[in-house]
Order: structure tokens, then sequence, then C-alpha cells
């Protein structure tokens, strides 16, 4: 088949794809196309209804398609080509993309790819909750999508499982639109969306946050009749004889985002087991030289804002790597310490000013979080309430390494 | 209207070769099936294995027509287009104990007429499954793996091609003799009369037998759990991995599916409910240690999504029935009565079959067809296509190009060619077992929604009506605003 040729091609139109292609474009690189499946740009925000995007960004508060939205403008206004309704099936290592459209295969051949595919949820199997499989079990994402985009009604009475913020959000959602939600559940003694989801969405509501609980069997053969939700232990356990039977039409899951990897694996690029994402250098290049990923696809984000700032920062690495001008670069290992659950990227450049993402393991109050190089501090951060729902990140300065010996990452 | 010359109630597996078996003859033929789909009992619910035949006992139906069962498989899987795989299979041992076992297991099969059964070492072993745990095994060229919701459906859309009626929703909760010696049968979507019965209901068998007036089997009944794997792990596995048999079943196995995922099961806990499929964590711990210890490739992050099976145990005045009964009794005239057709049921779902429509065909001779369809084709599957023809599929027709099903690349031309299916089933599961759509990793996040929305459109349904399984299994409640 023959194969069309292009500077960058970006697999998805989400925030970080059209962060990315716009970023690109100020940069000269203007030989661009974005792929997305969906009918329109703008990704998950699209279902995304309320408020409170872009508060970092842009210093207001928008809603997920008015946020998308600024983006679309921009890569309109530069005339950045992009195709829809187009779903990309394969990218092997040597930057060949197929996919399929109504208009049947295409196949491009790119100097630059850049990955913004997003994420997908955890789902029921997964988590293998016990008990049977009726219907009305929904994850967040799925009962968002129903609700928004197609005016359909998932259920009357609901227990959501996860205080993920997407399973807050919905609590919120599925109340303003008349239905009774019993409660949030969490099984870790803490809320795991942002603190101003909690109390925008349940708070505000009176529906009740029970944590250090889980749904341990699912009944009804048909639709869902009820639940059982346990109290579990330090260790995540569930606590015999503290079971309590909930009667609900619907559970909806909010138990967390994986990234879509398929086309990643396919690509032949390294994943990182903690962020189940690629593993990636300053640059968000992967182990594949001249494929990069931003966004939900590489971690998942508290905030789109981030997401949209990351993508920004990746077209350095992509235009010196066009200009093959990163080749001699010496990358040194991040590695994870104490106290967190990753860090990304999991390689930094040397003499140049890298931003680090990482998330921590449980809350604590008036923590440092301590970049170590050979067992010196090189750089810290002092924060006042660190929560595993906020994504962390610290600057390094361009001179702030002092060898190339191995960085690591930790609480203080 | 309800007027048919053979009813036959359930339609699983068995029920639905009966009705492809009878479409060779002038009949008029009916299905009665409780659910709204063909394969939501046992025949979707099982190891989707095709058995050598050497696991059963010497000089039973259940060894005879197992036996044959798998040695024609090639060419039902053709004629109906059946995902099928002769993939081989074995059962592993550790122990003395297990020698011995396995060298009568392998004496009873060779009696059987199990072809080309082999007791191999732990290099050979190695060879052929690379990954697995164990010292020596037998080996069981013939057997195979297949998809038992294709070749279920396959064989009831092949029957209702040459003239069978399935009726769905049509759950049969009495049957009356005649004065005229017909049958009048009462179901719960209205009233039928027949000639002939014939009672393929699995497990509903021993209720339809004492409806016949046939008191003599009990049922009880015992549940087997599986895990599903993601097909990342299905390349570790080229062949079903069994241990070496007990008396009393076959024990945990690894299975490969056509597919390329793995299951891992059964376990057996005795229940009293024949509805309840429910999955405890108890059994999903179980099988993830009894299993790792032949196959150590199970991880929770691989983990998909778990499903049961009801195994029926048969007793008749005997005891515990050691056979398929497959009968024509005088005192019941003109009716088959089929129990106990537990495992190796799936395999020998066409020799059961003839073996039960002999029995009509002796008494009643009824005429042959001029003609007799016994093909049915598959939509071609976009998955399975090579890019060139990928290209001439879209370029054919564009809804090819419409990616659905993201996990298994199922495009909107498979959807829409499964809603549309022949029997008529309206459900989301009677979309995803024709298609394959929500069965993937991410189990219906992104399709699922693409999918209700065509199914209302294409059949007119109110957002209400769409069903998930089963009667009463509504996915919505209604509109929003
Ligand atoms: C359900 C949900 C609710 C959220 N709610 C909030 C919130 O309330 N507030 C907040 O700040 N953040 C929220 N987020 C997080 C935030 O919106 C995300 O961080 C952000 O959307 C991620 O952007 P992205 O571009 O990485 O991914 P996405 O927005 O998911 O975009 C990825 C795009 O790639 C396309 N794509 C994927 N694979 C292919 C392929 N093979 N071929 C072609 N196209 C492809 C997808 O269709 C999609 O359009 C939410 C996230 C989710 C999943
Ligand atoms: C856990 C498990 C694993 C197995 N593994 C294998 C294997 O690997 N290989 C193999 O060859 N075999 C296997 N088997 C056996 C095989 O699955 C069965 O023997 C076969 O599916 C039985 O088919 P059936 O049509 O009799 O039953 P079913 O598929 O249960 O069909 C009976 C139908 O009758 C309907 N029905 C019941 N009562 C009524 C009523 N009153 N009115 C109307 N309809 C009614 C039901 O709804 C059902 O659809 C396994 C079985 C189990 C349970």
């Amino acid at each position: 088949m023959n194969e069309t040729l292009k500077q960058v091609v970006i697999v998805g139109g989400g925030p970080a794809g059209l962060a990315a292609a716009v970023a690109l474009y100020d940069m000269g690189i203007k030989d661009l196309l974005i792929i997305e499946r969906e009918k329109k740009l703008g990704g998950i925000l699209r279902q995304c209804i309320h408020d409170g995007f872009g508060m970092t960004r842009f210093k207001e508060s928008l809603s997920g398609p008015e946020y998308a939205d600024r983006f679309i403008q921009e890569v309109k206004k530069r005339k950045i080509p992009y195709i829809t309704e187009t779903t990309v099936l394969e990218i092997t290592n040597e930057h060949v993309i197929r996919a399929a459209s109504k208009e049947g295969l295409h196949t491009w051949k790119a100097d630059g790819v850049v990955l913004s595919m997003g994420c997908r949820e955890r789902t029921r199997g997964a988590l293998q909750i016990p008990g049977e499989r009726p219907a009305g079990v929904y994850t967040a994402g799925v009962a968002q999508s129903y609700i928004n985009l197609y005016n359909t009604m998932v259920g009357k009475n609901v227990v959501i499982l996860g205080s993920g913020d997407i399973g807050l959000i919905m609590a919120r959602r599925l109340t303003l639109e008349g239905a009774k939600v019993e409660g949030v559940f969490e099984i870790l003694p803490y809320p795991s969306g942002l603190e101003r989801n909690v109390e925008q969405c349940l708070n505000d509501f009176e529906i009740p946050l029970h944590l250090s609980r889980t749904v341990t069997k699912i009944h009804g053969g048909k639709r869902l009749e009820g639940v059982t939700v346990s109290e579990v232990d330090e260790n995540m356990e569930m606590i015999p004889g503290t079971e309590k039977y909930y009667p609900c039409d619907t559970l909806v899951l909010s138990v967390g985002l994986i990234p879509e990897n398929e086309l990643s694996k396919m690509a032949g690029v390294e994943l990182d087991p903690r962020t189940k994402g690629p593993v990636v250098d300053t640059n968000y290049q992967t182990t594949i030289p001249g494929i990069f990923a931003a966004g939900n696809v590489l971690h998942v984000h508290d905030l789109v804002d981030y997401v949209s700032l990351e993508a920004e920062r990746l077209v350095k690495g992509v235009v010196a790597y066009l200009n093959s001008e990163d080749e001699k670069k010496t990358l040194i290992d991040v590695n994870l310490g104490d106290g967190l659950t990753y860090v990304l990227p999991q390689k930094i450049a040397l003499n140049q000013e890298a931003v680090i993402s990482m998330r921590v393991k449980r809350p604590q109050e008036n923590i440092r979080i301590l970049v170590r190089q050979e067992g010196k501090i090189i750089n810290s951060k002092c924060i006042e309430e660190a929560l595993p729902a906020e994504m962390i990140q610290i600057t390094l300065d361009a001179d702030s390494l002092w060898s190339n010996k191995a960085l690591e990452v930790s609480v203080g | 209207m309800n007027n048919y010359d053979v009813l036959i109630v359930g339609g699983g597996v068995i029920g639905s070769a009966i009705a492809r078996e009878l479409s060779h003859y002038q009949l008029k033929i009916g299905v009665l099936e409780k659910n709204p789909d063909v394969c939501l009992e046992m025949s979707g619910r099982n190891s989707a294995v095709i058995h050598g035949g050497f696991a059963y006992e010497v000089g039973t139906q259940k060894a005879a027509l197992c036996v044959e069962g798998c040695l024609e498989f090639d060419k039902v899987a053709k004629e109906l287009d059946v995902p099928f795989k002769r993939t081989g299979k074995v059962l592993v041992g550790n122990t003395p104990e297990d020698m011995e076992s396995l060298k009568q297991t392998m004496a009873i099969g060779e009696i059987n007429g199990a072809v080309g059964l082999e007791l191999i070492d732990e290099k050979r072993l190695k060879e052929l499954v690379p990954t697995v745990e164990g010292k020596f095994a037998m080996y069981s060229p013939m057997s195979g793996i297949l998809d038992p919701f294709q070749y279920t459906i396959g064989l009831a859309e092949n029957a209702a091609k040459n003239g069978v009626k399935f009726n769905f929703n049509s759950e049969v909760t009495g049957i009356n003799p005649k004065e005229d010696g017909s049958y009048g049968v009462e179901t719960k979507s209205g009233s039928y009369t027949a000639k002939w019965i014939i009672n393929a209901a699995g497990l509903g068998a021993v209720k339809i037998s004492e409806m016949l007036g046939i008191g003599r089997y009990e049922m009880g009944a015992t549940r087997g759990h599986y895990i599903v794997l993601d097909k990342n792990v299905g390349h570790l596995l080229p062949m079903p991995v069994y241990p070496v048999p007990s008396t009393s079943y076959m024990g945990i196995h690894v299975t490969p599916t056509v597919e390329g995922n793995v299951t891992v099961g059964p376990d057996a806990d005795r229940v009293q409910s024949l509805e309840d499929y429910g999955v405890e964590k108890r059994n999903m711990e179980y099988l993830v240690e009894d299993a790792s210890t032949l196959w150590p490739h199970i991880h929770r992050t691989d983990f998909i999504r778990n499903y049961a099976g009801i195994q029926p145990t048969w007793l008749n005045r005997e005891g515990i029935m050691k056979d398929f009964v497959i009968e024509a009794r005088e005192e019941v005239p003109n009716t088959v009565n089929l129990v106990g057709i537990e495992s190796p049921g799936l395999t020998s779902a066409l020799p059961i079959a003839r073996k039960a429509v002999k029995h009509l065909v002796d008494r009643e001779k009824p005429s042959l067809k001029d003609y007799f369809d016994p093909t049915r084709e598959r939509v071609r599957r976009f998955s399975e296509a090579t890019p060139e023809e990928q290209q001439e599929l879209i370029l054919e027709n564009p809804d090819y190009g419409e990616i659905i099903c993201r996990c298994e690349s199922v495009s909107k031309a498979e959807v829409l060619d499964a809603i549309h299916n022949p029997l008529g089933v309206n459900t989301m599961v009677g979309i995803k077992y024709r298609t394959r759509s929500m069965m993937g990793r991410c189990q219906g996040g992104y399709c699922q929604m693409r999918i209700a929305q065509l199914l209302q459109q294409e059949k007119g349904l109110d957002v209400t009506e769409v069903l998930y399984a089963r009667e009463e299994s509504e996915l919505f409640t209604g509109r929003v605003r």
C-alpha cells in the first residue's frame, strides 16, 4: 500500500494531541497530521460538561468542551490538518502508521510520531468483584458518556465504588438528574479524587463518602438488585461480620484509569510497570527514537491543564530529533525512592531543564520531596499537604546535575 | 400457527444440533427456548474443548459419541464457519501415581478409539508447551478448542435457514397429551401443539421429563468457575493443559481460546440455585493457586473477566448416572428424551443429535427434503483480514472502515450484521457473542454505548427496551431529559 510521507503524525486528538500540534506548528513544524477516531476533536473532554477545567492554564474555570475548544480553535486558525473518524490500527517502530476509515485503509510514514491516545478505565473484570454479572454495572466514564453524550439515563438508585474524580463528578451528575446516590465507597482510608471534588460533588449534595469499605458482592442475575459492602482492614482485606447490603439498580465504578497501551506496545516502546505507560526521557521521547508520548497515554493526570503543558514541553524534543541534534545526548536514570508511586520521566538528559512528575503513596502533611544524586540532595520541594490524588512536579534546572550518575526521587 | 410436527424444548448446542439434523426432513419444526438467545446456559459456559474421548468409561455412549464427534469436527466447523483449532492437549503429571493413572487413562482411551494418544517425557512436553510445569504427560493430538458461541449459533442459524422456527422467551411450563396423540405445550409466550416432543432442555431436562410423565430422574448441581485472561498471555499457551484426572472430575485446567485469550477453571462448588452464576472471591483465589502449579503465568494484572457454568450431576433409580440418556420410551409415544447431557456434550452434540433424530425417523419415516443446505457463513471479520483484504472490504462496504470495538477491532459492518442476525436475537450479549465486541480487555468501555445506540436505531427500540442478556435485564431507565 502507498505510504504518505509526513513530518509528524499525532495519534489522538484530545488535549494532549491538540496542544502538541499547536506547539509544533509554532516551532515551524507544519507538515503535521492529527488522527482522531471520534467524529470530533477534543478527546474525553467532550463528555466532561462540568466546569473546573483550565484554572492553571487559563486562570479561569471552563467546562471540558470549552477547554478543548480553545485548542481546537488554535488548530483551525493555523489550518493544521486533522482527520477524524479514523482509527489507527498499528504503529511500527519504523514510524509506519496504519489506520482505517470509511474511505479505506491509510498508511503514513512519519519522521516523528506523537502518541496521545489517552487512557481507558479499569473494569469490574480487572477488579474481580465477586458475585453475579447483571446489567447495571457501569464504569464512571461510560455512565458519563451515556448521560452527557447519548441522553440516556443509566439508573435510579446508585452506589458508587471508588472515589476517583470521575466517580465523584458522576455522583453529583446523577443526583442532579434525579437519581438517588446511596453513597460513595472507597477501599482506601482517604478519598482518591481531588479535595475540591469531594467538597463540591459530595458534601454539597449530602452524599455520604464511606472510607475503608469496598463492594464484596454483586447481586442480581438480570438487572442489578443490590451490593454487599464490607469494611476492610489496613491490608485492604475485608473484615468478616461487617457486611452490609445496599439495594440498588446501578453500580458505578471509578476505580482507576490505565494508559491506552495497545499501539505503544505494537511500536515496541518499553512500558513502565508503575505508570503503565511508556518509559520516556526529558523530552518525552520513548525508548523508540522519534516516538514521543504525552498526556494520559503516558501517565494518568489529575488535571487536564498539566496534560496540555506536558504536550507543549514535548515539542522541543521533536524538533531536536527532526534536526538530528539529539544524537549525542547522554541519558541518566531517574529512580523511584520511598514514599512515591511513580516518577516520570524515567530518564533525563544532562544539561537540560527537566520537569519531574510524581505522586505520593499516601496523604501526608509537611513533607519534603528530595531529588538526590549520589546521595547528595540536588533539589527539594516542601509540600504542606501531599495527596495521592494530586500530581506533584519539580523542575530541575539545566545545571543542577553534577554527574552522570542516576538520580533518586523520594519523600524525605 | 403454533402447530408443529416437532417441538424441541431447549435451544442449547444439543437442541440446535437436533434442529439442524431434523431440518433435512419435510417436517414443520419449532424450538422453544426460555432465554432470549441460544447459548446462555451450559453451551455458553464451559471449557470450549473438543475432547479426545479417553476420559469416559469403556462401552458408554459418552465414550463412543465423543470420539465420533471429535474426529468428525473439522467437517461441521467448515460447514458452519466455526472457529476451531485442533491444538492437541496434554494431561500433566509428576508422581509415580500420576504415571499409573495416565497409563490407565491411555489404555481406556485406546479401547474407546481415541486416536494418537502418547505418553511423553519432560523434554517432549516442554517442546509442546514450553511454559508448563511437570515431569511427563499424556498427549492427545486430536483434542482441540472451538468457539462454543459460534458453534451453537451456527447450528441454530443453519437450522433456521433450513426452515426451523426458533421461539425465544418461551419457557415450557406444561406438556399435556391430547386425545389425537399429539401434545399441547404451555409456555410463557403462548400455547403450542406438536405431534412430537424432543426434550433437550439441559439443566431443565429433569423437569421436562416429569412433564412428559417420565419421573425417574433427579439432578444435583455444582458450579464451576473460570477466570478469563488477557490476550497478552495467549501466546504462552499453545494447547489446553490439564492435570491428571481424578475419578470425579477433570480438574482445574488452563485452556487457550480460539481467539487467543486463556481461561482458568473450573472448580466445583455444590449449589442449589440453577440461576446464580456468581463467582466468589475464594473460588478465584483457589483457581489461581491450583492452576499456577501447572502453569505459573497467571497474574492479576491479566484478569479481564470471570464466568461460571452449572455442572449437573444426574441420578436415576440406580444412583449416579454415568452416561448420556437418549431415549424414546414406549409408554410416552412420540417423544425423544435427552437427560444427562453433561461434558463432553459440546464435542458430542452432532452424534447425539443424529441418535435422537434416528428415534423419530425410525418411527415417523418422514421424507427427506429435495435440498438441504449444510452451510452457514459468518460475516467477514475485519480483524482476521489481511491489509489488502481490509482495503477491499472497506471499498465494498464503508462500514468496515468504522471501528466500533477498539480491543478486538470489530467494525460497524460486523455489528450491524449481528444486530440483524437470522434468529432475531435483540440483546447486547447476543451482539457480543456474535462479534466479540465488548469481550476484550476494556470490556465495552469504548464500544458499548455505540452498540446500544445502533441497536436502538436499527431495531426501533425505545431506550428502556435495550436488554443486556436475559429478560428483565434492562440496561437503561430512560432518557436523561
Ligand atoms: C472519564 C474521564 C473524566 C475526566 N474528568 C476530568 C475532570 O473533571 N477534570 C479534569 O481536570 N480532568 C478530568 N479528566 C482527565 C483529563 O480530562 C484527561 O487528563 C485528559 O482528557 C487527557 O488528555 P489526553 O489527550 O491525554 O487523552 P484523551 O482526552 O483521552 O484523548 C485521547 C484521544 O485519542 C483518541 N485515540 C485513542 N486511540 C486512538 C486510535 N487508535 N486512533 C485514533 N485516535 C485515537 C481518542 O479518541 C481521544 O480522542 C477526566 C478523564 C476521564 C477519562
Ligand atoms: C463447566 C462446564 C464445562 C464444560 N466443558 C466442556 C468441554 O470442554 N467440552 C465439551 O465437549 N463439553 C463440555 N461441557 C458440557 C457441555 O457444555 C454441555 O454438555 C452442553 O453444552 C449441553 O448442551 P445442552 O444444549 O444440553 O444444554 P444447554 O446449553 O444448557 O441448553 C439447554 C437449553 O434449554 C433451555 N431450557 C431449559 N429449560 C427450559 C424450559 N423449561 N423451556 C424452554 N427452554 C428451556 C435453556 O434455557 C437452555 O438454553 C461442559 C459443561 C460445563 C457445565
